[in-house]
């Protein structure tokens, strides 16, 4: 590319999210990263050095002066919210992912100097369907229309993503499809459901499940955002878990809801305003998705550090999360009965009966 | 507590206070708190008529126990020799006479000293008397047990789950090959021992059993787990759906197959899907039109050979009679069966749901090899024909030739 490997000016879109703060924290660490920007209509939570801070709403049409005025070559599109809780209802949410992502294109197709765009995405535009391949790829297609809110988000900003692509063909244009993100400071939709008190699942099934560290997350935005990796990408650990065993790895209890009541419990469960699960997402608990990453793997050379279950223990572990069953507590009982079976009990007790 | 004299008995310790025997504080040994509280089964106070002998030397408890390759019981109970381990003078626990038992227990009392060891004696003969084979089963089950609850098994990307499969599903599926279908297997050395290799098989029976009965006979046979091709109904349904996929099924499509061979796995496909499994009985061992020759491609893609496989006995289990389709259609079914037994439902209740307990033979044919096609070879439509016609022909001679062989449905 003709900006060259030495210096970017890169600016990030939705500046105040946990994934955002995580990124520009560690580009301002890179010397290659020569300006910083970040744009939000709140405040960043993280405390970042030397990241320009420009208060603004994606959806303003502003934008395309300001990406003119810091003269960025690449952009990091990261405000995509997957919540309507954090938009403040389901229509702001659509018109802050939607036409946010549509102005963002606008501008930048009149922004001569720019020479990349990432635009984080998501597994979940492949729907969760029960006659999807087990590993979704990135050209497969959901089999019946989405309905998640999210995914319907994420998948038109995709569409208009590839229209941008066909008039600028010249920015190299990265679309990274995150998994389901864990970890010890991103807040998702996962992280607050496994800790509910008892876990709701759909009775009858056990949906496979994938995670995506938040560090490896935030190494591959780095990677995009420092090396030209052009095309769509699925980004997550390896392996998958079951919702079941996901449970249990976090010493909760499941809570199984015939299907006919599942649509008021996740209802219920989102008046109590513990998790903002929307029952479009009841899908995503009965067949659950699986994502291949071997493009993710040749293109950017990348083996992800956790795999998913590391990411699910490594979530469990940081949030100290206590279940009812303590793993340690088990293994322990085990071993009791493997000694009191092997004799080794009886050994002991002779040896301290001796002992006195 | 100090080691007294029983009061009455003299040479027996009295312990632990009153003759109730509560056993205060503490611990009978680890794992042994609140199951194996208090006497001993066969403490002195418990076992009748205790005559306090001069001790011979039993073998002594300790931390020089053998744990395995102990000497066994000589006695024989009911025509069969007693094989519980041997305690004293070659003869177990149980068979002793009770007052060496007596003594056994007092030659412990004294090399351990005072505290009665109820937890400890009734576990040594629990020991004695169960063997090490179900101990061993004992230690499986709570491994596995552990395992489950704390969620620490894994599973590989299709939701394949061997812990499970091995523990559960295969035990469970084991009485019905050996005892009530009982499968004879021929042919098992046609089955790649390692590589990938594809399984084509005819399906029936009204409900797919044949798949889990050939999945089972294959892992008794080569000890390799087969990946099998379900429809789509099975991981729409609930339950279905995640049991499925935990014993190692995906889904019948190109993609997944494709994986799964490249991988080196032995894949098992029944290409006549619903049309096979949902025929009359009247057009039994019949096969059905074998699809679009999908496995065909798969098998070429890859260059896997195909080992074609008749089961014989899985038309007789559900003899299917009559398919009422509007309710079929309503239920959203491929099919809803009305099959022989059902007619006996006024008549024996539930019992009548039960399949026929037919004998099934399931024969693996000689693989028929596709490396040499070319993986190219998968895109033309008359070299996938053609193959997939050789595979049909082929399970179909293996049928005839195994229903002329058979002497009856049942026996």
């Amino acid at each position: 590319m003709g900006e060259g490997e030495a210096s970017r000016r890169v600016l990030i879109t939705g500046i105040s999210g946990q994934l955002a703060g995580l990124l520009a924290r560690s580009l301002e660490q890179d010397d290659r990263v020569t300006y910083l920007v970040g744009l939000d209509n709140r405040e960043p939570r993280h405390d970042l050095e030397r990241t320009e801070f420009v208060r603004l709403d994606i959806t303003n049409p502003r934008l395309a002066r300001i990406i003119a005025a810091t003269d960025v070559d690449t952009v990091v599109h990261l405000s995509t919210l997957s919540t309507p809780r954090q938009a403040g209802g389901r229509a702001r949410m659509k018109e802050h992912n939607v036409i946010g992502a549509m102005q963002l294109f606008g501008a930048l197709q009149k922004a001569p100097q720019v020479r990349k765009l990432v635009v984080k995405s998501t597994t979940a535009v492949y729907g969760s369907e029960h006659d999807a391949p087990a590993l979704l790829r990135e050209t497969d297609r959901p089999s019946s229309p989405l309905t998640d809110g999210f995914a319907l988000d994420a998948s038109e900003v995709e569409g208009y993503l590839a229209a941008f692509h066909r008039r600028r063909p010249d920015i190299t244009t990265t679309v990274l499809r995150f998994a389901n993100f864990l970890g010890g400071h991103l807040d998702s939709v996962m992280s607050s459901y496994f800790t509910l008190p008892a876990v709701p699942t759909v009775l009858g099934y056990d949906p496979r499940l994938q995670f995506c560290h938040e560090e490896d997350a935030v190494e591959v935005l780095r990677r995009s955002v420092l090396e030209d990796h052009a095309g769509t990408f699925n980004v997550a650990g390896e392996g998958v878990l079951y919702l079941s065993q996901c449970i249990r790895l976090a010493g909760r209890v499941p809570a199984h809801v015939p299907m006919p009541l599942a649509r008021a419990v996740s209802a219920a469960v989102r008046r109590s305003r513990r998790l903002d699960f929307t029952p479009e997402q009841l899908r995503f608990l009965q067949y659950g998705r699986a994502s291949d990453i071997t493009a993710l793997q040749r293109d950017f050379g990348f083996q992800p550090r956790y795999t998913s279950r590391q990411t699910f223990e490594d979530f469990v572990g940081r949030r100290r999360i206590s279940g009812l069953i303590d793993r340690a507590e088990v293994a322990r009982w085990e071993r009791e009965l493997y000694d009191f079976i092997s004799r080794k009990g009886q050994e002991r007790f002779v040896a301290t009966r001796r002992g006195m | 507590m100090d080691a007294t004299e029983h009061p009455d008995r003299p040479g027996v310790r009295a312990t632990g206070g009153t003759e109730g025997g509560s056993v205060t504080g503490r611990p009978l040994g680890v794992g042994s708190q609140g199951v194996l509280r208090g006497r001993g089964l066969f403490s002195p106070e418990v076992a009748t008529g205790a005559r306090v002998v001069p001790i011979r030397q039993g073998p002594a408890p300790g931390p020089a126990l053998p744990a395995v390759h102990r000497e066994r019981c000589t006695n024989e109970v009911g025509g069969r020799p007693c094989r519980n381990y041997a305690v004293l003078d070659g003869l177990c626990r149980l068979c002793l006479p009770p007052e060496d038992r007596a003594l056994l227990v007092s030659a412990i009392d004294d090399v351990v000293d005072d505290e009665p060891r109820g937890g400890i004696e009734l576990l040594e003969a629990l020991r004695d008397a169960v063997g090490d084979e179900a101990l061993d089963l004992l230690r499986d089950v709570a491994g596995f047990l552990r395992r489950r609850v704390t969620g620490d098994y894994e599973v590989d990307e299709f939701g394949f789950d061997p812990d499970f499969t091995d523990h559960v599903v295969l035990p469970l599926l084991r009485p019905l090959h050996r005892r009530y279908w009982r499968v004879l297997s021929v042919g098992s050395e046609h089955v790649p021992m390692r590589g990938g290799g594809l399984i084509v098989a005819n399906h029936a029976g009204t409900i797919p059993v044949d798949a889990l009965m050939t999945r089972l006979d294959l892992y008794e046979q080569t000890g390799r787990h087969t990946r099998e091709l379900a429809a789509d109904l099975v991981f729409r349904s609930p339950f279905l759906g995640h049991l499925g996929r935990k014993t190692g099924a995906t889904l019948a499509s190109g993609e997944d197959a494709d994986r799964l061979l490249a991988a080196g796995e032995l894949v098992a496909v029944w290409p006549e899907g619903f049309k096979g499994v949902g025929k009359k009985y009247k057009d039994r061992y019949r096969l059905q039109r074998f699809g679009r020759g999908g496995f065909v491609a798969t098998a070429l893609r890859s260059g896997t050979p195909i080992i074609p496989t008749a089961i014989v006995g899985s038309e007789e289990i559900y003899p299917l009679i009559f398919d009422l389709k509007p309710l079929a259609r309503v239920l959203g079914l491929p099919y809803f069966p009305i099959t022989a037994q059902m007619l006996a439902l006024p008549l024996l209740g539930p019992a009548a749901l039960l399949p026929l307990p037919s004998r099934w033979i399931i024969e693996y044919g000689e693989p028929i090899e596709t490396a040499s096609y070319g993986s190219d070879a998968a895109d033309d439509p008359m070299v996938v024909f053609d193959l997939a016609d050789q595979v049909r022909e082929t399970i179909q001679q293996m049928l005839y030739r195994n229903l002329m062989g058979r002497r009856s449905v049942f026996l």
